[in-house]
């Protein structure tokens, strides 16, 4: 266990900027999101989420995939896809860092994207305890340490320190590259540690989500679920907006779209959202023309599709993002509990 | 806010089983008591479930476009700024009033979870409104602030406590009809150079994740197709690899919205980036009650809004070259 006080901080951030780029949570125009760290970036680790998830730095809003130009009767197709340099992702908590392994289930699977296993490759993740959980948190639910967060190298926030300890073999490769900056920790700071951890453990205990029924979701009946009368009222406030869609870590679908530059286009791919009328639009229409069909989509996949081609992982963390963000506050613990919790 | 509560229950139970109405339209409560959400309840035993206190803040005006199409008539509970919202869609032709029988609510101003948040309440598990105070129990102890303090911006620009259309009314606090100054921060935006307007705009903008929030919860966006959403006008509603255009959407939908546009607020209350977009929309107000006198939209259902309006008297465009712009 390594450490380094909260008040060198900045030398760390400039340190890793020396030699790779450094996502950080920033505030801009008073909202945390990852952003680039550069010199008087207003870092913020005290909030608990960004509003966008850390997923942004491994698969981007918005990202090109080619361009095509035309002059004269010839056109010119010049694929965008880079190998992405090293860089370094910092202050990512538990339930993001668990998201990045479904993301890698879908990304990396037969047919492997290219575009997010660069950076997959070349990205560090050094994650960070969450010393003060809320009430819209739930990543217990789904088995994640909050207290203890994977990760290339781990961080936790404890008195005066931030304590540091490198995981993987590319979290021990950055951390010799901090090697002035950091100080082992003593007996003391490992006692210190603990009692931190300790309590988050006691108030993750005490959220209020913190027991969440899984069960009803785990039994093999698709249909039953997909033709519930449940869905009806459960969405019949939703706006369809994506707000929930683009604040999730683990929501992966993306729209390729081609944006005419006026001599020639650019071939771009960017979230898409479920909760969107023209979502898997084809030649005949939409597939789901009702808001209610659109809203159970998004829940069949998280919590019935994902899981049942994946080894019967549910694709969501119980970051809470959604709790928070949702116009209407309609969420997908309002759908779990609807079906297989409290009002069974 | 407690007794209203209970007054609009019980009056809702009452006009579903006189048949009056059929569904009734309203607050459900959430699961940390800020969190509630619009539903429509069928049954006068579903009605336990309603909720009306200090986190009613979503509109219901929009909701009426379709649920005032169905069969059989619709109870809805209004607060003075949704009945705005109301008649402005009446002027538009997008409800069906014969089918709404409208309850104007009192309403003393809605708090703002993420104000309650953004002062330092982190984990509020439920929150208390005790009138003049609002206590948000938290993981961490129970935090108190002044309402004033913690109301969404959209109260603190109140319009007044006026129901400006109804069938009947629930207010047992009759308050003060006093408006705010709802153009200080507008002003503030005039105030600054080209440069620092562009540089706050663009920084704001920024921030945008083309969510649609904005949009879909807004009662003048009522298109049923709107321009983005159609793959042939070349834009979408998704993020741009042209920043420039991006953020040109905000600024193309309060163009749309201009002189329709009631005030109401959900834009700013719903963005997940707190971007306040309620300043884009209160400029071209502003701007239109200067060029054309005070109107507000949705003050009746009636009369011809100034943009589709003509009179000898209306404004030239050397008035707005005044202003500041181009000759």
């Amino acid at each position: 266990m390594l450490k380094i006080k909260k008040s060198n901080l900045d030398k760390l951030y400039a340190a890793i900027s020396e030699r790779q780029i450094l996502y950080v949570p920033c505030n801009v125009a008073g909202k945390p999101n990852f952003a680039v760290w550069g010199e008087g970036a207003d870092v913020d680790l005290v909030s608990l989420k960004t509003v966008k998830s850390a997923k942004e730095v491994f698969f981007p809003q918005c990202e090109d995939i080619a361009s095509f130009r035309k002059e004269g009767k010839n056109i010119s197709v010049k694929s965008e896809h880079k190998e992405s340099g090293d860089f370094v992702v910092f202050g990512v908590r538990a339930c993001d860092c668990k998201s990045f392994d479904i993301l890698d289930s879908v990304f990396l699977a037969d047919p492997v994207d290219t575009f997010y296993k660069t950076k997959r490759e070349h990205g560090t993740v050094i994650t960070l305890a969450c010393s003060k959980p809320e009430e819209t948190c739930f990543c217990s639910a789904f088995g994640i340490d909050n207290a203890e967060p994977e990760g290339d190298i781990a961080t936790y926030f404890a008195g005066e320190y931030l304590y540091w300890s490198p995981k993987t073999e590319k979290g021990l490769n950055l951390t010799k590259t901090l090697n002035s900056l950091l100080q082992t920790a003593t007996d003391k700071d490992n006692d210190a540690l603990e009692k931190e951890q300790k309590k988050i453990k006691e108030i993750t205990g005490r959220l209020p989500l913190y027991v969440l029924d899984l069960s009803y979701w785990e039994a093999d009946d698709l249909l039953e679920k997909f033709n519930s009368e449940k869905w009806k009222a459960l969405s019949e406030s939703c706006i369809g907006c994506g707000a929930c869609t683009f604040v999730c870590p683990t929501c992966q679908c993306y729209d390729v779209r081609d944006f005419d530059k006026g001599h020639g286009v650019q071939r771009y791919r960017c979230w898409d959202s479920c909760m969107y009328k023209d979502f898997t639009m084809m030649a005949h229409g939409t597939p789901r023309p009702t808001q209610m069909q659109r809203f159970r989509q998004r829940f069949m996949h998280k919590l019935v599709y994902h899981p049942s081609n994946h080894e019967g992982v549910f694709s969501c963390v119980g970051c809470g993002r959604c709790v928070e963000k949702c116009p209407m506050h309609i969420n997908i613990v309002k759908v779990i509990k609807t079906f297989g919790g409290d009002d069974k | 806010m407690q007794k209203v509560a209970e007054i609009a229950q019980k009056r809702a139970i009452q006009l579903l089983n006189q048949g009056v109405v059929n569904r009734v339209i309203g607050w459900k409560k959430g699961e940390f008591g800020y969190d509630e959400t619009p539903a429509v309840f069928t049954t006068a035993a579903g009605i336990e479930d309603f909720r009306y206190d200090v986190f009613s803040a979503p509109n219901l005006s929009k909701y009426l476009i379709d649920e005032s199409k169905k069969e059989g008539k619709i109870l809805a509970f209004l607060k003075p700024c949704d009945t705005y919202s109301f008649n402005q869609l009446i002027k538009e032709h997008r409800v069906n009033r014969d089918n709404v029988y409208i309850i104007g609510i009192e309403c003393g101003g809605m708090a703002d979870i993420n104000t309650i948040r953004n002062r330092g309440a982190a984990g509020v598990t439920d929150v208390a409104d005790n009138g003049q105070t609002v206590i948000a129990h938290t993981l961490y102890g129970d935090v108190t602030f002044d309402k004033n303090e913690v109301l969404l911006e959209k109260c603190q620009a109140c319009k007044g406590k006026k129901h400006v259309i109804f069938d009947e009314l629930i207010v047992v606090n009759p308050q003060d009809d006093e408006p705010k100054n709802r153009f200080a921060g507008v002003e503030a935006i005039e105030n600054m150079t080209p440069e620092e307007r562009f540089a706050f705009w663009r920084e704001q903008l920024s921030k945008c994740i083309r969510c649609n929030a904005c949009r879909n919860v807004c009662p003048a966006c009522s298109c049923l197709q709107c321009v983005f959403d159609n793959p042939r006008s070349g834009v979408a509603s998704k993020a741009s690899p042209d920043t420039f255009e991006e953020q040109l959407y905000h600024i193309i939908r309060a163009f749309h919205v201009a002189g329709r546009c009631t005030d109401c607020g959900e834009c700013s209350r719903v963005c997940p980036q707190d971007i306040p977009l309620h300043l884009l929309n209160r400029k071209f107000i502003k701007d239109m009650n200067a060029f054309y006198g005070e109107y507000k939209a949705g003050e009746d259902s009636e009369t011809r809004p100034p943009l589709v309006n003509f009179s000898k008297d209306d404004a030239e465009p050397s008035v707005i070259s005044d202003k500041g712009g181009d000759k």
